[in-house]
């Protein structure tokens, strides 16, 4: 190196470069301050926000729903619980060789295409440590075979979760209705942090109507993890509270008695003991299976159920509304006695026919040659209409409605089934409701055939039985109910419900009440009865009234016939029935839709109910008097 | 002990400084690693062959170390050249060397000492300020590693390199203007950097600095998360042990590049003042070194390397806490893992070198 480059102002470079050695502390303060000031922000300014961040970060709330409560019949028998159903499930991180374990899994049970995309699909959004189910719903052998294996396959569990079950199938599925995913809509509607870790809800019947009792409340347990989400350990928890159990007031027995006297026929029973209002019985005839429905129903099932002429998905004893026919006319021959339109002695001829002055329309009694004289007894026990038509013209349409709203006609039961706003309160007619909704004014034919309980008037199954309860009762109307008790489980206290009295038909003379009891029983046991046949080999009485409910109208000229029309045009059959008499333990209603004659086909269905209610040894082929043979034996 | 410590060569007030955060480094690895021992054994080897080498370096006279200059610079860009095509990939970018198979070594970390020693040299031979001509040729000695370094990729180093360059060229004193023109020289070629030499995940890098929510579960997340950490700490932290964000795997790297967060997390806004001063002790006690150097080579070099440590403390200390954006550098002495350990403690021997070799003696510089 050049020797003049060595001779420099060393003065004036050593001040230069304690200058600068000046500035660059200069410039480390300033940045240490930048430091710090972002330590104050971070450490003491925002303390409290990144304290709870990080807490966020650890602690996890975990669901823990809560089991689902069983529902009984009045006797414990089982209809609804919630039973483990079993399914495969691969953690991916215990595993070494997912294909080959996959293999070996196919080897065993069936995986299908469907089974292995939701696999991967799910694996590739969860954590290695969780597990992943491949097969869902596996049956008892399957579990079988992958148990006895399982030490082969590390990293494979069968899982039990809790899923709905409905032991009884099709049997009162219209009571019990069932549980399904939650949808969107609900998901709206309820309170989300109730329904954390539950993936059912209530749809239908009984599960949608006490869905907050089944439900149970949901637990939390409140847990430490780490990055990858793993829980390392519990910190807090609170249990879930199991849902309480509910027993119905229906009797299962006494229901599938119904459904077998049924048969193939579609229809509604129901059946009440009138002084509580029990619902013993409630059959909507076809059924469902309301397992199908947990999971979520597969399309072709649904399409099947939906297609189905006979419609099993609608619930015909609450929504099916059907004329009520000649079962009206104890009702309106106690509105004829109350009101003093006919004495109790009163009596009318019957031609076959009625016509109303001026004009020539010939309303028809179902009896063509004619009942001759026709009293109120008479005209209960075998029916007649020309004595109907008088009363009803006499009693004038608005009073006929106002004393028939008194026993539940045209209004809601308020059955713990539905929503009192979804409840079909049938329809009984008057001048008003005609002016609302048709913008007409009465005419008097309306009147004849309200009579008669054809034309516009509309009843549920349940509010007739509901009624027939009430005239039972002479005149106490109770609200009819289906849950008898609710039981706790974790205290095991059990709560009943207590009957609860709607409304009482007031003043009704005593007389009044037996004259009519009194025709109802001739329905029965008079030799002349259009139910005679229901009184053989009982030791107990009936009171009762037939009823055909006409589908089609038949022009004046025609008789119906049939063997010429179509079965969806037969008459419905209707019969309505307590007994005993004395002191009524049962009251039942029954709809065979296009059953024919009243007398033929519900009256019987009805005599089987009672008969197993009242007299349960004295029925042949009953399972009890079966087992009481074989031990004699 | 002072004189005897001179007599070693050695600096007591840097050796307490860089013992205590040796001892710090050891405490707060046990927690970050997971306690586990395997970890503090490692680190413990790598420390004390760290002072080992500080030691040795710290016995070779500046005027040696002057001399031998331009051949440790060679020698550190052929490796770096080397690395292209000799290089072994980890983690996806080629930075390193297997010597026969033995061990591993960055030679980027031989350039960290190489380019200051080459430029203080560079600069002492004439006289300061140095003019344009040799600004211009001491800014090719500074790219041509840099471009080097930034293409394996390490985004990290090659800054710190550039930044260890950059005072030595503060501390010759050219003047402010030239200063201000090489920094806009600098911002001017930003763009072209990003488009040319920066990699995808390095931009990536830039952008989640800017908005580090925009991309929570990835980039962002270690920032997130580092921000929690210390945020959550509080004046005095959580205590030892007890970092939830760092036991329970929420914060990532944490024993290496995010080991601040942990101890923010553990130790609090205390604890990190405590740090931040040995830091200061640290640099205050090499400018003061390097403002009593024998000559300018020794003043520019002594003052480059502690200026460059600083800044390594605070690029590390700003990315994690997030005011800068993550570059991917250890913190200086107290990470887990890496040559940077031995690069710095070498560094530190040439700064006691530098005190303990000089001539004449006044009274103040004991």
């Amino acid at each position: 190196m050049p020797l003049g480059d060595r001779i420099k102002d060393y003065r004036g470079e050593s001040h230069l470069l304690h200058m600068r050695m000046t500035q660059a502390v200069v410039l480390v303060v300033i940045l240490l301050m930048i430091l710090v000031g972002r330590l104050v922000y971070l450490q003491i300014i925002h303390h409290d926000v990144y304290a709870t961040l990080s807490k966020e970060n650890r602690v996890k709330l975990i669901a823990t729903p809560p089991i689902r409560g069983l529902i009984f019949d009045r006797n414990g028998v089982l209809l609804a619980e919630s039973q483990p159903s079993y399914s495969l499930e691969i953690t991916p991180e215990r595993v070494t060789d997912i294909d080959k374990t996959l293999h070996d899994i196919a080897s065993l049970i069936e995986i299908s295409d469907s089974d292995r995309a939701r696999f991967f699909k799910l694996k590739k959004r969860r954590s290695s440590f969780e597990g992943i189910p491949l097969r869902l719903k596996m049956t008892s052998e399957e579990v079988a075979r992958i148990a006895v294996n399982q030490h082969l396959m590390p990293g494979i569990d069968i899982v039990a979760r809790l899923i709905r079950h409905y032991p009884q199938k099709e049997h009162a599925s219209h009571v019990i209705g069932y549980v399904g995913h939650i949808s969107e809509q609900e998901l709206g509607q309820l309170d989300e942090s109730d329904y954390r870790g539950t993936d059912y809800i209530g749809k239908s019947g009984i599960e949608k109507h006490y869905e907050d009792i089944l439900h149970g409340s949901v637990g939390m347990q409140q847990v430490e993890i780490n990055a990858q989400g793993r829980v390392l350990r519990k910190l807090e928890s609170v249990a879930a509270q199991p849902g309480k159990n509910l027993y119905l007031t229906l009797d299962s027995n006494l229901q599938r008695i119904a459904e077998q006297a049924l048969g193939e026929e579609s229809g509604a029973v129901v059946a009440l003991i009138p002084k509580t209002g029990e619902v013993l019985v409630f059959v909507s005839q076809p059924s469902y299976n309301p397992n199908l429905f947990v999971h979520g129903i597969d399309h072709e099932s649904y399409r099947a159920y939906n297609e189905n002429e006979s419609r099993p998905l609608y619930n015909r004893a609450l929504h099916g509304r059907y004329p009520p026919g000649s079962t009206i006319k104890p009702f309106v021959a106690l509105a004829g006695l109350e009101t003093g339109v006919v004495e109790h002695d009163h009596s009318v001829n019957c031609p076959g026919y009625y016509r109303l002055p001026g004009d020539n329309h010939r309303y028809r009694c179902w009896k063509e040659r004619g009942h001759g004289k026709v009293d109120v007894n008479k005209s209960i026990s075998e029916s007649c209409d020309v004595f109907y038509y008088q009363l009803a013209r006499a009693l004038k349409i608005d009073r006929l409605h106002d004393y028939m709203t008194l026993f539940g006609f045209g209004e809601k039961t308020g059955v713990d089934l539905l929503d009192v706003s979804n409840e079909p309160s049938g329809l009984f007619p008057s001048r008003d409701w005609k002016r609302r909704t048709h913008g007409q004014s009465w005419y008097p034919g309306e009147t004849l055939i309200t009579g008669i309980g054809q034309g516009f008037t509309l009843v549920t199954p349940l509010q007739l039985a509901s009624a027939t309860a009430t005239l039972a009762n002479r005149g106490v109307r109770v609200r009819p109910r289906l849950v008898q008790e609710i039981e706790d489980i974790h205290s095991g206290e059990k709560n009943r419900i207590w009957p609860q009295q709607i409304n009482e038909i007031p003043k009704v003379e005593q007389e009044h009440w037996d004259q009519i009891i009194q025709a109802m029983q001739d329905v029965v046991h008079s030799p002349t009865g259009t139910a005679r046949r229901l009184s053989k080999d009982i030791p107990y009485t009936i009171a009762g009234k037939t009823g055909t409910a006409q589908v089609i109208g038949i022009k004046q000229d025609e008789k119906y016939d049939e063997t010429k029309i179509a079965k969806k045009y037969h008459d419905h059959g209707l019969f309505v029935a307590f007994a005993p008499v004395e002191e009524p333990e049962i009251a039942v209603a029954v709809i065979v839709e296009n059953g024919g004659s009243g007398s033929s086909s519900a009256a019987p269905v009805a005599g089987k109910i009672i008969k197993a209610w009242l007299a349960p040894d004295t029925e042949p082929g009953e399972p009890a008097f079966q087992a009481a043979i074989s031990t004699a034996e | 002990m002072v004189a005897l410590l001179h007599k070693l060569h050695l600096d007591g007030i840097l050796l307490a400084g860089i013992t205590a955060l040796c001892v710090l480094s050891l405490i707060v690895l046990y927690s970050a690693g997971g306690q586990q021992t395997d970890i503090l054994i490692k680190q413990s080897i790598r420390l004390f062959s760290g002072l080992i080498v500080m030691f040795i370096i710290a016995q070779l006279s500046p005027q040696l170390l002057r001399v031998w200059t331009p051949w440790i610079y060679a020698v550190g860009l052929a490796l770096l050249i080397g690395v292209i095509f000799y290089g072994t990939q980890a983690k996806g970018a080629q930075r390193w060397l297997d010597i026969f198979g033995l061990f591993r070594f960055q030679p980027s970390e031989i350039m960290k000492l190489a380019l200051p020693l080459m430029l203080a040299r560079f600069f002492s031979e004439y006289e300061l300020p140095p003019g344009w001509p040799r600004l211009i040729f001491a800014v090719i000695l500074i790219g041509v590693p840099f471009t080097l370094i930034i293409r394996q990729p390490d985004l990290g180093t090659a800054l710190l390199i550039a930044a260890s360059g950059f005072f030595v060229i503060f501390l010759a004193g050219i003047r402010w203007k030239m200063l201000i023109g090489l920094l806009i020289l600098g911002i001017a070629s930003l763009p072209a950097a990003w488009y040319f030499l920066l990699h995808e995940y390095q931009k990536r890098r830039v952008i989640t600095l800017l908005d580090p929510e925009s991309d929570p579960l990835n980039a962002g997340w270690h920032s997130i998360q580092a921000k929690i950490a210390i945020g959550s700490g509080g004046a005095y932290g959580k205590g030892w042990l007890n970092g939830t964000q760092s036991q329970l795997e929420f914060l990532p790297e944490r024993h290496t590049d995010f080991i601040f967060a942990v101890i923010g997390e553990e130790f609090g806004f205390m604890g990190l003042v405590i740090l931040l001063s040995v830091y200061l002790l640290l640099t205050g006690r090499g400018l003061y070194i390097a403002a009593h150097g024998q000559d300018s080579f020794s003043k520019m070099l002594a003052g480059s390397l502690c200026l460059t440590f600083f800044i390594y403390a605070f690029v590390n200390i700003g990315m994690v806490s997030g005011i800068l954006p993550i570059v991917g550098l250890p913190l200086p002495l107290i990470s887990y893992g890496g040559t940077s350990i031995i690069t710095l403690l070498a560094g530190f021997g040439i700064i006691m070198s530098i005190q303990t070799h000089k001539k004449i003696f006044r009274h103040e510089d004991f």
